[in-house]
């Protein structure tokens, strides 16, 4: 048992450590205030993480994600902006578009028999490509539920908020390690995940899941995209470019193994807090450049994967061998 | 030789699929296959798809002996920033070019003996070892430049992006140096036949008697080479470092290059020139869809389509589905390859027990 939770609870060691020597640091920094604007920052990067470590627990990739938020972007700007529909009926456009993109991937991946990676890159290439077509200029939108959607938010007294965008990433979180925890659905993607072959034999409908599984992560960076618009109020083709890095990065510091079937989704929200962390602790800065997020995020990936290989060679009866990936 | 036909059959989809872009850019513009001499240099169309194509091509030669080993290099783009924000900012600090090259050079080394480190020794999946270098790497190419775009004056830096050698154009003899002693390293010797059996089954090539942790990393740091030159080049090319886009995305035009190439991400075959056809046919669509007066924003869709097309006429899935006359030993390798995927191995293996 402690064996499935010990890279979780590294991580949220980490969190936690990280987050207790800002304060020391900053003593303004433990205020919820600023853990409200942390969550809010990286809302539609935990959003679309979330979609990823299905992904990746199946044992797949998708290098989609981030096109998708930004395509999702223009799409609202444009519905809501030049065709004048109701942000409400953008939304659900936009969201079945995202899903249907997904598991048009997924089919492509299953039936065709080709490597995720190849797959959603030209995904990626074909989202981005469709909002460059759709505008190159960045549209803002300024229909008035935009902003009444961003004055919602729990206040607190002390100070500070939960908006809106963090609510959603908090229940896309709760939601999602429901399905993946306590649903025939998530066992699946496990059991995919471990061994495509012996799931296959075991009866579970690899297609059905294969399919669904991008989907879901087409519908989670739909629901991302929809957040970064709410977010930033503009449709913009070049929107979250890279995000897919992110979260990929946020999946393995959480503590999934990239070879799948391995992996917990709570693991994702705690990767996704700690880059949060490290960029709101260079900003309290103001001395450090901000280059320096990618090399201490590049730093902890490593740290972070050499942890995993130490506790497989541990365990794992074979002296540490792992499989061939 | 039934090889080479049998290369032939297998190459056909991208030879076609180079020549038919190549058709469509001189039908669009009947000057495209025009070449004339200028000052000395080469120019024209095809030049210019050459010449704009090679840092691409030279990353995929790297990126083909890396994903002939089943692995995949993500950071050579992040490598490329950093060679070219060493070249520049040794540049402006008033070195010399011997200097400067060797040390960009070295920065190239050193980086894919660090991939290769994390992949050979401590056994890391390549997609997550090379992550780490292409996350980190531009942000250490930052740290060179300090945020800066970092421009110089040197003649004899430049003269790599835009100089010419007996009229080619330097980018261009460089690439194909780099083709002939990579392709003379690995078919003249045995390192080919290494590189790919490392590919097929680490483990029994391994029993086998090869030394798997050097050819793994002696390819991560080849692939790391060809990256710093190609950063070099496009560092001359702009007489300029900038530690953000240099190189950025590159990566993914690489392997897309690889794969389009014919060279099967699982490992175990490759094709270096079908690596350059497949950089040639990414190049020569830019330039077309630019020469054509396309908006460019139209360039990702079509990128996209024409590597599905390539994909799906290479898939097995396809090849089974659609009834076409084949000879049982044409037959054997497909069925071969289905099988040999590594959930069924690990079937096997495991029914053994």
């Amino acid at each position: 048992m402690i064996q499935r939770f010990l890279p979780l609870i590294v991580t949220m060691m980490v969190l936690v450590v990280g987050f207790l020597l800002c304060a020391v640091q900053f003593p303004n920094f433990a205020s919820l205030r600023v853990v409200g604007n942390l969550l809010t920052d990286n809302a539609f990067v935990g959003i679309a993480a979330a979609g990823m470590t299905f992904v990746i627990l199946s044992g797949g990739i998708d290098l989609s994600v981030g096109a998708v938020i930004g395509f999702t972007t223009v799409l609202l700007a444009v519905l809501i902006e030049q065709a004048g529909l109701h942000p409400a009926v953008a939304f659900a456009v936009a969201l079945a578009v995202a899903t249907g993109f997904g598991a048009a991937m997924g089919a492509v991946i299953h039936w065709f028999q080709m490597p995720p990676f190849i797959v959603t890159l030209a995904g990626m290439f074909i989202a981005r490509g469709v909002s460059f077509v759709l505008t190159t200029d960045s549209i803002p939108i300024n229909h008035p539920l935009y902003s009444d959607l961003n004055d919602v938010a729990w206040r607190f007294a002390a100070g500070g908020r939960l908006s809106l965008p963090a609510m959603l990433m908090l229940g896309v979180f709760g939601l999602s390690m429901l399905l993946a925890h306590w649903t025939r659905f998530g066992a699946n993607i496990y059991a995919l995940g471990g061994n495509r072959h012996s799931a296959e034999l075991m009866g579970v409908p690899v297609a059905r899941t294969t399919v669904a599984v991008y989907a879901l992560s087409g519908l989670l960076a739909g629901l991302a995209g929809i957040v970064f618009s709410l977010y930033t109020g503009a449709g913009y083709s070049l929107a979250a470019t890279g995000v897919e890095l992110d979260t990929i990065t946020a999946v393995v510091i959480g503590g999934t193994q990239l070879t799948g079937g391995y992996g917990l989704v709570l693991g994702t929200f705690g990767g996704v807090l700690i880059q949060g962390l490290i960029q709101t602790y260079i900003t309290f800065d103001g001395t450090m450049s901000s280059w320096w997020t990618k090399i201490a995020i590049g730093v902890l990936l490593f740290v972070f994967i050499l942890l995993q290989k130490g506790l497989l060679a541990v365990w794992s009866d074979r002296g540490g061998e792992p499989a061939e990936a | 030789m039934t090889l080479s036909s049998s290369a032939l059959r297998r190459n056909l989809p991208q030879c076609g699929a180079l020549i038919a872009v190549l058709l469509a850019n001189w039908l669009l513009f009947p000057d495209f296959f025009s070449i004339r001499v200028q000052d000395g240099r080469l120019f024209g169309s095809l030049i210019d798809v050459m010449n704009r194509g090679a840092p691409v091509a030279l990353l995929a030669i790297g990126m083909t002996m890396v994903i002939a080993t089943r692995g995949v290099d993500l950071s050579v783009g992040a490598v490329m920033a950093i060679s070219g924000a060493i070249a520049a900012t040794m540049t402006q600090a008033g070195w010399s070019l011997p200097p400067v090259l060797l040390v960009s050079l070295g920065a190239g080394l050193l980086c894919g003996l660090w991939n290769g480190v994390l992949v050979a020794v401590l056994r890391i999946q390549p997609i997550i070892a090379t992550l780490i270098l292409m996350v980190a790497g531009r942000g250490i190419a930052q740290l060179i430049t300090e945020g800066q775009i970092v421009t110089f004056v040197s003649p004899g830096l430049a003269a790599i992006g835009s100089g010419a050698v007996l009229t080619v154009p330097t980018p261009v003899v460089l690439t194909a140096a780099t083709l002939a002693v990579t392709a003379l390293l690995v078919r003249a010797t045995a390192l080919g036949l290494m590189i790919e059996s490392v590919g097929v089954n680490r483990l029994s090539s391994a029993y086998a008697g090869v030394n798997t942790p050097v050819i793994l990393i002696a390819v991560y740091v080849w692939c790391g080479l060809c990256a710093a030159v190609a950063g070099l080049i496009v560092t001359a090319d702009i007489r300029g470092a900038d530690a953000n886009n240099a190189g950025l995305w590159l990566e993914l035009d690489a392997i897309l290059a690889v794969v389009v190439g014919g060279t099967s991400l699982l490992g175990g075959r490759f094709g270096l020139l079908m690596s350059i056809v497949g950089a040639a046919i990414i190049q020569a669509m830019n330039t077309g869809i630019l020469l054509s007066g396309f908006k460019p924003e139209f360039n990702l869709i079509v990128k996209a389509a024409v590597l599905m097309v390539v994909l799906l006429a290479q898939s097995p899935a396809l090849s089974l589905l659609l009834p076409r006359p084949r000879s049982p030993a044409n037959a054997l390798p497909i069925a071969a390859k289905v099988t040999s995927n590594a959930p069924g191995k690990a079937h096997k293996e495991g029914s053994a027990q």
